[in-house]
C-alpha cells in the first residue's frame, strides 16, 4: 500500500470531519448547515472516487474506448444531490420559522428563552 | 480545497461562508469531472453552486448575517473530531486501493450496464440508462422527497403569512 493508493480516501475523511465538526462545535444553526452541506459533499467523494478507473472515460458509450468508469455511483450520487437540495430547502424554512419565532438563530440563545418560557410557564401554573 | 474549507469552518460572517461555498461547490465540480463523473459534476454545478447558494442567501437575508461568539471553548468538539477521523483513516486501510479494476466495486451489476445497456435501453450513456430505466424507482422515490420536502416548506412559510394576517 502505497500513500497515493489511499489518498483519495483521506481527502474525503478531511471534509467529512470539517462538516461534522462544524455541525457539533458552532451553535448557529445557518452554519450548522453549511456543515452539512460540506458533509454531503464528503459523501459524493466517497462515493464516486472508487468508481474512477484511471486510463477509463466517462461512462458515455463510443467507439474507439473499452475501459469505462463505473456508472452506477455517479447514478446513486445524481439522486443524492437532488435530495440533498430538497431536505436543504426545508431546513433553512425551519431556521427561518425559528427566526420569527424566537429573534435569534443562535442554538444558545434559543434554549434560554425556551427555558424562560417554561418556567414562566410553571410559576402561572402554581399561582392558579 | 482544504484550506477553502478551513476558512469557512473559522469564518464567522456568514455571508463570506455561503460565498466560499459557492467556491467550493465549483471545485467540487472540477474534481467530479477529473473523476469521470460528468453528470454529476453538472448537477452540483447547478444545483450545488446554484440553487443551494441561492437558498442559503435568501435565508440570510431573512435572519441574521453574523455568527456570535461561542460562549465556551469546544475542546470536546475538536477531540471527537480528531477521534473519529482517527478512527476513518485507519478503517481506510482495509479498502481496496484507488482505481483497482479487481476492486469489488467493479465486479458486479456494472459490466452487464455497459455491454448490455446500450443495446437494451437504446440511450449511449450509461449514466442516463441506468437512472432512468433500470433504476427508475430510485428516481420515483427520490421524485416522492423532493415533492414532500416542497410541501413542507410551503407548509412552514405559508403558516408565517397567515399569523401576518391575524395580527
Amino acid at each position: 500500500m502505497t500513500v497515493g493508493s489511499h489518498y483519495s480516501y483521506w481527502v474525503t475523511i478531511l471534509l467529512m470531519i470539517a462538516g461534522l465538526y462544524i455541525v457539533v462545535a458552532r451553535r448557529n444553526l445557518i452554519k450548522k448547515l453549511i456543515g452539512l452541506a460540506i458533509f454531503q459533499t464528503s459523501v459524493y467523494l466517497l462515493y464516486i472516487a472508487p468508481g474512477k478507473l484511471i486510463g477509463g472515460t466517462a461512462p458515455i458509450i463510443a467507439e474507439g474506448f473499452t475501459v469505462y468508469s463505473n456508472p452506477l455511483p455517479h447514478v446513486l450520487i445524481l439522486t443524492a444531490i437532488v435530495v440533498g437540495v430538497a431536505t436543504l430547502a426545508l431546513g433553512l424554512a425551519l431556521v427561518v420559522r425559528i427566526h420569527e419565532e424566537y429573534g435569534s438563530i443562535e442554538e444558545d440563545a434559543i434554549l434560554e428563552i425556551a427555558e424562560r418560557e417554561t418556567t414562566a410557564q410553571e410559576q402561572g401554573g402554581d399561582r392558579a | 480545497m482544504a484550506l477553502l474549507v478551513l476558512a469557512m469552518v473559522v469564518q464567522r460572517n456568514l455571508f463570506a461562508v455561503v460565498v466560499l461555498g459557492g467556491i467550493y461547490s465549483f471545485l467540487m465540480a472540477t474534481v467530479l469531472v477529473v473523476l469521470d463523473a460528468v453528470d454529476v459534476a453538472m448537477t452540483e454545478a447547478a444545483v450545488g453552486a446554484g440553487i443551494s447558494t441561492v437558498l442559503f442567501l435568501g435565508a440570510l437575508h431573512l435572519t441574521r448575517g453574523e455568527e456570535a461568539q461561542p460562549l465556551r471553548r469546544t475542546w470536546s468538539a475538536l477531540l471527537m473530531a480528531v477521534g473519529v477521523s482517527g478512527a476513518l483513516v485507519y478503517g481506510t486501510l482495509g479498502l481496496p486501493a484507488f482505481s483497482d479494476p479487481a476492486a469489488p466495486i467493479h465486479a458486479h451489476v456494472v459490466p452487464r450496464y455497459i455491454n448490455e445497456g446500450p443495446k437494451e435501453t437504446g440511450v449511449p450513456n450509461v449514466v442516463t440508462a441506468v437512472l432512468a430505466s433500470y433504476r427508475g424507482f430510485d428516481t420515483l422515490g427520490e421524485t416522492t422527497v423532493v415533492f414532500t420536502a416542497g410541501i413542507g416548506v410551503i407548509a412552514l412559510l405559508r403558516r408565517r403569512r397567515n399569523e401576518k394576517k391575524d395580527r
